[in-house]
């Protein structure tokens, strides 16, 4: 029997065991809509804005291991759709986004809601297709997905033309699929972690530091029988978080600009580190010329040959799966004589010990004014360390990832390479449609939240019970602290005037609202605003003006040249 | 350094310009970028000349392979190879720089390729040095009009790039 393109696509979908798929109709993709409307299997989630439709899609897949799925219409569908699309690939999030196209022949007439999609997403995907002839379909919708989800995952485009939704052609789905051109590296060559291993056990002061690759990569196991084995010091980037336990004692927190003062310390003087799936990004090692003064021997496993010697040059690369490799790389050491230095190590770990009594995160705990590092510590006891916890971009950000412990991986969901302020309401919104009985906070600031707030009203439609923590500072907190270390106190632009009543505004929306202005208020109220199960509560938190985020490497800087408290 | 990148890729709408975007994205150099599809047609093969650091030619090759479209990436550079470029140049002809003009393109070996009573255009391959060294070679003023198609490149003996 003959399908229709549209049919197909809803078929396709379904085929990849896609239960839910968030987008916004418009006219090239009428067509589709009204397949997704004949049917139950793939459920459709309405979103406000495009934008919305791509993080909450992006979400879900961080907090599972499925592939998310966005569908946007031509046009303005797809230009608001990629600053989401951008944001997931920074992060190597595995997505397929599903973008209508006009007609084939109208493609280059400027049309109506014309765009050159496959142009303008280019360099933010891992790959794009434009389908111009629906025989071609379904394979390329298979391809989208292989492509999205193996090797270093990311977001692919599918760029479907409205005219090849209603042809007609025979429906096949391949089950599976090799590409010539393609062909990521599963296994880890053997030699070079025979390399590993033996650096690994020379080593006096070795440190483990791993990124979103062992999350992605669903390596947590692993890494935590090679940080046991080994006995390391472990501490993980902004995207790992989650990837080792923040409660064992091993992990010395997150490092980076906003890292603890003991894993900044030892990522400087280790004089052998194991990164794993992690970049040397420019927020984690600060200048890497500083980074260089310190003698080191550096094996690095990443999946994406790409990522090996770009910012720092390494010793012993390790391409591959970072779960196979960790896996022989374990294996290897378990069949190796003799274990770690362990004189040295106790030394080391002595030395880290010193750092650590800096207690680099204390705040004034006696401040009549809500500190906001006092709210994440007291949400971390309310939801009793397993909320799923999305977060936005700036302050907020920061002392969630530093006050909220991780234990387990694809708990802590926020944008960390792209930076997209907006992001958290929507990501809150995929980790629910994808967790439905898990707890899910959203930690926020009052500046980001007004970048997606139109979603309040999606979360209404689909009853999503998000809970809402709004650190509201009256400031781009971020943006005023930079002003006020490197700008001369010149607050430019960075006060956010005429805020609305965000209680009220959560009322508007159907929401709970809630405000707190004392310290002594946060625990209750979040202790009550958890009890309300069914609801969302929008919890305005009036925090602190002046916090800032501490330690701080300051741009340009070496990671031992934190600015501390 | 210089160097002379050969790539095979998949022939399909769309991959020259992710080879182009991949380039001004990250600011690398493109000294010049020749392609045309193979004896296979669903293959394009492309040579790219660039320059940077060590560093730099590494992350090119890398990035080069992480190309979806992109089937395999050889840097001519790091072994013996052949690179040849095609310029055509038009130039004035008449009164004594005619025979001048004929001298200078049996000297090159180059070839008149079309004729006039006031220019001849001369066809000239070889490597860029050999081009450059024409255009100085001749008078400056009696040239009308230069195209250079970028150099192309192949490994010597029994060095194959090929699927």
């Amino acid at each position: 029997m003959q399908l229709s393109g549209a049919e197909i696509v809803v078929r396709c979908l379904q085929e990849e065991g896609i239960d839910h798929v968030f987008g916004y109709p418009g006219g090239a993709v009428l067509f589709l809509y009204d397949e997704l409307f004949k049917q139950d299997k793939v459920k459709h989630v309405l979103v406000r804005h495009e934008q919305a439709a791509v993080h909450a899609a992006d979400a879900y897949a961080r907090s599972t291991e499925k592939v998310g799925v966005a569908i946007v219409t031509s046009g303005p569908g797809v230009t608001n759709a990629v600053t989401g699309i951008a944001t997931a690939f920074m992060d190597s999030i595995p997505m397929v986004i599903l973008t209508g196209q006009v007609p084939t022949h109208a493609i280059g007439e400027d049309a109506f809601q014309e765009c050159d999609t496959v142009g303008i997403t280019r360099p933010c995907v891992k790959h794009n297709f434009l389908v111009k002839d629906v025989k071609d379909l379904a394979l390329t919708i298979k391809k989208a997905f292989y492509i999205a989800s193996t090797g270093r995952p990311g977001p692919v485009v599918v760029d479907i033309p409205k005219d090849i939704t209603t042809h007609k052609t025979d429906f096949d789905y391949p089950k599976s699929i090799s590409m010539r051109s393609y062909n990521p590296v599963v296994k880890g060559h053997a030699g070079q972690i025979k390399k590993a291993v033996k650096l690994l056990l020379e080593a006096k002061r070795p440190m483990i530091y791993t990124g979103g690759g062992v999350i992605l990569g669903n390596a947590s196991a692993e890494l935590a029988q090679l940080v046991k084995m080994l006995g390391f010091p472990c501490t993980n980037t902004l995207m790992g978080l989650g990837g080792f336990p923040s409660t064992d004692r091993h992990f010395l927190g997150m490092l980076g600009m906003h890292g603890t003062y003991e894993a900044n310390m030892a990522m400087q003087h280790c004089d052998v580190l194991l990164a794993v799936g992690a970049r040397f990004d420019d927020r984690v090692i600060g200048n890497p010329k500083h980074f260089f003064e310190q003698p080191r021997q550096i094996v690095h496993i990443d999946i994406d040959p790409a990522s090996i010697s770009k910012r720092v040059k390494v010793d012993v690369p390790v391409v591959g799966n970072v779960r196979e490799v960790l896996r022989e790389l374990v294996r290897q050491l378990e069949a190796a004589r003799g274990g770690p230095d362990k004189e040295a190590l106790k030394a080391w770990w002595s030395q880290i010990e010193q750092w650590r009594g800096r207690d680099c995160l204390k705040y004034d705990r006696s401040s009549a004014i809500i500190k906001p590092q006092f709210v994440i510590e007291k949400l971390y006891q309310v939801t009793k360390g397993d909320a799923f916890v999305t977060s936005d971009v700036g302050q907020h950000q920061m002392w969630a990832a530093q006050f909220y412990k991780f234990d387990k991986p694809r708990r802590w969901i926020n944008s960390g390479g792209l930076g997209t302020m907006g992001v958290g309401l929507p990501y809150a919104m995929g980790v629910q449609m994808a967790n439905p009985r898990a707890t899910v906070a959203c930690v926020t600031g009052e500046a980001s939240i007004q970048m997606c707030i139109q979603e309040l009203s999606t979360c209404k439609q689909y009853r999503l019970p998000l809970k809402l923590i709004n650190l509201n500072n009256r400031y781009m907190g971020m943006v005023r602290q930079w002003q006020e270390f490197f700008h001369g106190n010149r607050y430019s632009e960075s006060y956010m005037d005429a805020l609305p009543d965000f209680v009220r505004l959560a009322e508007a929306y159907g929401h709970v609202g809630m405000r707190i202005e004392k310290p002594a208020d946060v625990e209750p109220a979040l202790k009550e605003a958890f009890a309300r199960k069914k609801d969302l509560v929008f919890m305005d938190f009036i925090t602190d003006q002046t916090e800032n985020v501490f330690p701080m490497v300051p741009g340009g800087k070496g990671l031992s040249e934190m600015i501390l408290v | 350094m210089r160097h002379i990148i050969s790539v095979l890729l998949e022939n399909e709408a769309g991959a020259l310009s992710r080879v182009a975007g991949l380039f001004s994205a990250r600011g690398y150099n493109i000294e010049s970028l020749t392609v045309a599809p193979t004896e296979d047609e669903t293959l394009s093969r492309m040579t790219i000349v660039t320059s940077g650091s060590d560093e730099i030619i590494e992350q090119i090759n890398k990035q080069l392979n992480k190309l979806v479209d992109v089937v395999k990436v050889v840097d001519l550079s790091e072994g013996e190879h052949i690179e040849r470029e095609l310029m055509l140049v038009k130039v004035r002809a008449v009164g004594k720089d005619r025979e001048e003009m004929k001298r200078m393109a049996d000297i090159f070996r180059g070839r008149i390729i079309d004729v006039t009573d006031k220019d001849y255009t001369v066809e000239l391959t070889g490597p860029g040095s050999k081009l450059d060294a024409f255009l100085k070679a001749i008078d400056q003023s009696a040239i009308l009009e230069t195209v250079r198609t970028g150099a192309s490149g192949i490994g010597r003996g029994d060095r194959i790039l090929k699927v």
